[in-house]
């Protein structure tokens, strides 16, 4: 970190920098020293082994696949409940507005086992979609609901500000020269609203794919059906193939990482629009 | 209570046209309803009925065991260390990324977001490989006798690791919002740095940082992830309250996971209830935060940016 480039005014800053940096150096980068280690003392094709092991493979399909359907129906279902939230008044509003919170202040292995317990062959709704031939639980549609649960808030609270701020002299005008409400919504709702909710759906997607407190309870954890990449880890930890583990590891970073970037270049250019 | 402007907007609905036509409205509403029902109305209200399924004793048998209260009391211990060192490293943070210039900002900001970036399993495996038996500094503590992985100070560690940004990522974007004049106007005055700190910095940020501390202790206290991966689940050691949760639920004692779920369901509730007395507070100060969300401008990695 090299010199400011402005004389500084104020005191603090080598004993607060200083501090930062050996805090960060203690907890996150010797850390993450001691993976990149593991990782690149194992031999290239033994790293390679398990990166692409048939159930490591099947794992990054099964996370990959259900984070997007379930960042998918947050994205709809969270539009919707924003969008009520800040247009319309109805009884229980205030109600569903804490509701929306609730997935990020509950512990995610509490949510895991109540979501098992609801969509499970015994609980409310499993008793009446069994008999149906729909397993709720221990399936992909659990894992799927799983990652719903967690990623719930996000899209809500992406979009809902977005919403709050839009100016109403757009609409009232667009209105006022004979746009049907569709138009409205397309043309002058929708493309402020999209950058947040694009932001709002990776963060969805990004907390789905490490999501593991959550769904190893209702996902059923079957290998190459329902088992995800976190999972896969511990599994391997168990049996303490350490390097394996810090090989998946590696390439779920990787992933990890990809989707940061997006997510920063999404804001910028969400941030942009509500500049400009 | 501040009024939104979603609440003036609202009492117009029936003479509003852009409120939409009666169905719609109507339409939309069950939508949005039915979906939160069943994705966390339903789960959240499973919580209390599981629990108290076989009655008030079974309850207060689970609840009260002796491997309850030894995860309640490591929990609290993680908790309790872990959210007072992010406090402080928080607020050394936000100043030093706030208040001036330096090259490395945005990587230091990305170093801060990690924990929240990735998956608490790998945030785990990295302190099993730094401090485990096979791990960097395994057998350096092997000889001096002491154990971090599969004992209490790696459980400590881990949620320190999975909790370190909430605090920092509450400070930093209302201090830059605030900027520098008021502290260097206190310090050309001639207070000291400290006194400026807790006279002019300390009041400004109170609400926002009250928020970043509750945000971190709801975190705390209900890791999972990264929790089992260094804990090794020693009953009754270090084993924390979602752990213990857990080893119940998989003993198919659903009534007693369900019972000591109910503990940490209503710590999420008073999670909730702080944080919107912390977000009105707040708005009434002019230093609180805009919108009703626990998540800042939905940021992985925003906070830090200019």
């Amino acid at each position: 970190m090299g010199a400011p480039h402005k004389t500084r005014l104020l005191p603090g800053f080598g004993l607060s920098l200083g501090c930062t940096l050996f805090y960060l150096s203690a907890m996150i980068l010797i850390p993450f020293a001691a993976l990149f280690l593991k990782a690149a003392s194992t031999s290239p094709s033994g790293l390679w082994a398990a990166i692409s092991g048939p159930r490591a493979l099947a794992s990054y399909r099964v996370t990959l696949l259900s984070a997007t359907l379930g960042a998918t129906i947050n994205a709809g279902g969270g539009f919707v409940l924003a969008w009520i939230l800040v247009r319309y008044r109805f009884p229980g509003r205030r109600l569903v507005d804490a509701l929306v919170d609730l997935p990020f202040a509950l512990p995610a292995a509490v949510g895991g086992i109540a979501l098992a317990a609801v969509f499970g062959p015994n609980g409310w709704v499993g008793r009446l979609t069994y008999p149906l031939g729909i397993p709720t639980a221990y399936s992909p549609i659990g894992l799927t609901l799983a990652v719903t649960f967690v990623g719930l808030p996000y899209v809500v609270r992406s979009v809902q500000p977005v919403l709050e701020d839009l100016d109403p002299e757009v609409e009232e005008a667009a209105y006022s020269f004979g746009a049907t409400p569709w138009q409205i919504f397309t043309r002058a709702i929708a493309p402020i609203v999209r950058p947040a909710l694009l932001s709002g759906f990776t963060l969805a997607l990004a907390r789905g794919i490490g999501e593991y407190g959550a769904v190893i309870f209702i996902s059923g954890n079957t290998p190459l059906s329902t088992e995800v990449t976190s999972l896969v880890i511990v599994g391997k930890l168990d049996q303490y193939d350490y390097a394996g583990a810090a090989a998946v590891a590696t390439a779920m970073l990787a992933l990890s990482f990809a989707l940061l970037l997006i997510t920063n270049l999404l804001q910028s250019r969400s941030r942009a629009y509500q500049a400009g | 209570m501040r009024i939104k402007p979603a609440d003036q907007r609202c009492r117009r609905d029936d003479d509003d046209p852009r409120a939409g036509s009666l169905w719609l409205r109507g339409g939309l509403i069950a939508l949005g309803v039915s979906f939160i029902a069943f994705v966390v109305l339903l789960p959240l209200l499973a919580i209390f009925a599981e629990a108290f399924s076989k009655g008030w004793n079974t309850y207060w048998t689970a609840i009260s065991s002796r491997e309850a209260r030894s995860a309640i009391g490591l929990t609290l211990l993680a908790a309790g260390i872990a959210v007072p060192l992010n406090v402080v490293f928080g607020v050394l943070a936000a100043w030093a990324i706030t208040k001036f210039e330096f090259r490395g900002k945005q990587l230091l900001g990305t170093l801060i977001d990690l924990p929240v970036s990735i998956s608490p399993v790998v945030g785990g495996l990295l302190f099993v490989l730094l401090y485990g038996a096979h791990g960097w500094l395994g057998p350096w503590l092997e000889r001096h006798n002491l154990q971090i992985i599969f004992a209490a100070p790696g459980v400590v560690l881990a949620t320190i690791f999975v909790t370190l940004p909430f605090v920092v990522r509450e400070l930093v974007p209302l201090m830059q919002l605030q900027g520098t004049d008021d502290e260097e106007a206190a310090y050309s005055l001639g207070a000291t740095g400290w006194q400026m700190f807790r006279r002019v910095t300390l009041p400004n940020v109170r609400w926002a940082w009250l928020y970043g501390v509750i945000l971190c202790n709801a975190r705390a206290m209900g890791e999972f992830g990264a929790a089992s991966v260094v804990s090794g689940s020693i009953r009754g050691k270090t084993v924390t309250l979602p752990l213990h949760i857990e080893i119940l639920f998989n003993d198919y004692n659903a009534a007693g996971a369900f019972a000591c779920a109910t503990l940490l369901t209503l710590t999420a509730g008073i999670t909730l209830a702080l944080k919107a007395w912390a977000e009105s507070r707040g708005a009434a100060a002019g230093n609180g935060r805009r919108s009703g969300g626990l998540i800042r401008n939905a940021g992985g990695g925003a906070a830090v940016r200019r």
